[in-house]
């Protein structure tokens, strides 16, 4: 079988597997889980697209998931309807992003990271203490969540099949992009971007729009947080979410489709699932870390490539060594 | 009409003057050498020509066109192609792939992301054929990574061939070659139509001076001798401060 013939099997597997998810699982608190990591999975992707494809370690992206969810959160309980909140959460998101990306991209490297964290932490700081808006550490309630075409997403199930609908379209959109020439243009501005310029690129642009393309999908994550938890606090904007999500995206493979997802598979799994048998969670999901890092510095997906083809390549090897072995007369 | 005109070009780092007064006059179809010993300043008048660096004051004409504060990547779109003295390729991508970038460079495709860049075939025919010219087609689906440092030589040349440059500027394509190498790169060059104009920084005199019709030598970022092979050769102050006694 081809790799191409394995690869769309074992999606089309996948994609069977998470469509009839609540089905086999039953139970509504691991169904909730799953929605948890979709939506997390999406904001993991999002920021991917700096990180992975153009090279630059954003730290604060979180600023931008709370945005749309503060934005929602705030015009519905101002009596807004559902799809005129989602509407404003995402174009504030995305003049949010534009805002960050024309003063993070001023610098690369080190120097985009410490403004996109100072940029992070200036939101934070609106969300906690800024009361009369945000309502401070109390955070913003959301009293219901929408019924789009009128399938109310009211239970568990329903707000699965929602969140999965929206992640296959936050992963087939990133497919698409990443074989897209501006794909190929904002991979080639994170290996060379001085050639890119002299090959006629404009580099500044290219970073931008990718910039407002992840903020997009930050925001679109940052709904479907705020109708899932149906509360939205200071806590989201902090330092640590931008963290989580950096950590899913690098735990599990930059510049991969199937990374970012991974990583917030493992994450979501500590956060809810493991946390409930071992109190020190955190240090497991530290050791894991280490781990990944320690073993597979590529992520967790790409590492699990390459040993997968190490392992076969071995395998291949085996029987074409054998009748040396017995020519040398050795057993 | 002049393919390349830079005037009176000046440009200091801090108190250290790197480029004092440069003018350079390139006819079209001309093949020029520019030499001069380490730190003369070729490198930094190739990053003013093509924008990288901005002059602190002076012009710069393309086929009289004013260039001098067009931005870097405009001046591809003019028709003006480079090769780095350090070779700046796309190390994870195939060679094939490096060449269409170079060509995506100038298409307005390369905002597109919504198409499959491998199902461009124009392009990619086109990233084939620049290849076939340097004598890399047969290898064209390699990884970057798993070619030498010759090849690799020849793949920026194809990149900037790709992008049918009216000027080329070579920053030192026979450095670190070998002499079969050298060999092929100094045929690939030879072949290049008169269509298109050629500046060059070489320090390989065996290869360079075969190649240059005018030749410019600069020290201390100065123009010091200008005009044909045998001018220059002979001028007592190109054997005092570059090839010696």
């Amino acid at each position: 079988m081809s790799s191409r013939a394995l690869r769309v099997g074992a999606l089309s597997v996948a994609f069977i597997v998470l469509a009839a998810l609540p089905i086999w699982v039953g139970n509504q608190y691991y169904i909730n889980i799953a929605s948890q990591i979709l939506f997390w999975a999406v904001f993991a992707l999002a920021l991917n697209v700096l990180v992975g494809y153009g090279g630059l370690v954003s730290l604060g992206h979180a600023a931008l998931f709370a945005m749309a969810g503060y934005t929602a959160g705030l015009m519905l309980a101002a009596g807004h309807g559902h799809f005129a909140a989602d509407l404003t959460a995402i174009v504030v998101t995305l003049i949010t992003s534009a805002v960050f990306a024309v003063l993070a991209l001023r610098s690369t490297g080190i120097g985009f990271l410490m403004i996109t964290l100072a940029l992070g932490q200036i939101l934070w700081g609106i969300a906690y203490r800024w009361a009369s808006l945000t309502n401070g550490d109390n955070g913003v309630n959301v009293r219901s969540r929408p019924a789009p075409f009128g399938f109310e997403l009211a239970t568990a199930d329903a707000f699965y099949y929602a969140t999965f609908v929206v992640f296959v379209l936050a992963v087939m959109s990133m497919a698409v992009f990443v074989r897209s020439p501006f794909g190929a243009s904002l991979r080639g501005t994170r290996d060379q971007a001085r050639r890119m310029n002299a090959l006629g690129y404009n580099v500044w642009l290219i970073r931008f729009l990718a910039f407002l393309l992840s903020g997009f999908w930050s925001g679109i994550a940052g709904i479907l947080f705020v109708y899932y938890n149906q509360f939205i606090s200071p806590q989201v904007v902090a330092l640590q979410t931008s963290a989580e999500v950096l950590l899913m995206v690098i735990s599990g493979g930059t510049a991969t489709l199937l990374g970012p997802i991974a990583g917030a598979t493992i994450v979501v799994i500590m956060k809810n699932v493991v946390s409930a048998y071992i109190e020190r969670w955190n240090l497991v999901l530290g050791i894991i870390f280490v781990a990944i890092i320690s073993f597979m510095p590529e992520g967790l997906v790409p590492g699990t490539v390459r040993l997968w083809r190490m392992g076969r390549q071995a395998l291949r090897a085996k029987p074409a060594a054998k009748p040396d072995k017995l020519r040398d007369g050795r057993p | 009409m002049t393919a390349l005109r830079v005037n009176a070009l000046c440009k200091s780092f801090g108190g250290l003057r790197v480029t004092t007064n440069v003018n350079l006059t390139v006819e079209p179809g001309e093949r020029r050498l520019i030499i001069g010993p380490n730190g003369a300043g070729k490198t930094t008048l190739f990053n003013l020509i093509t924008g990288e660096l901005r002059p602190d004051s002076g012009s710069i004409l393309l086929f009289d066109q004013d260039i001098t504060r067009v931005a870097s990547r405009r001046r591809a779109h003019l028709g003006m192609a480079r090769t780095y003295q350090i070779i700046t390729l796309f190390g994870r991508d195939t060679i094939l792939r490096n060449v269409t970038l170079a060509l995506l460079g100038l298409s307005p495709l390369r905002w597109n992301p919504l198409i499959d860049l491998d199902r461009e075939q124009h392009l990619v025919e086109r990233a084939r054929d620049a290849l076939a010219r340097v004598g890399l087609g047969h290898i064209a689906e390699r990884p970057l990574a798993q070619t030498s440092y010759g090849e690799r030589r020849r793949v920026e040349i194809a990149m900037a061939l790709a992008q049918s440059p009216k000027i080329l500027l070579l920053d030192e394509p026979f450095a670190g070659l070998s002499i079969d190498e050298r060999r092929d790169v100094r045929q690939l060059l030879t072949a290049i139509p008169r269509d298109v104009t050629i500046v060059m920084i070489e320090h390989n005199m065996d290869v360079a001076l075969e190649f240059a019709e005018r030749i410019t030598l600069l020290h201390f970022g100065e123009v010091i001798v200008e005009g044909t092979r045998s001018d220059v050769v002979n001028d007592p102050r190109t054997r005092e401060v570059y090839l010696g006694e």
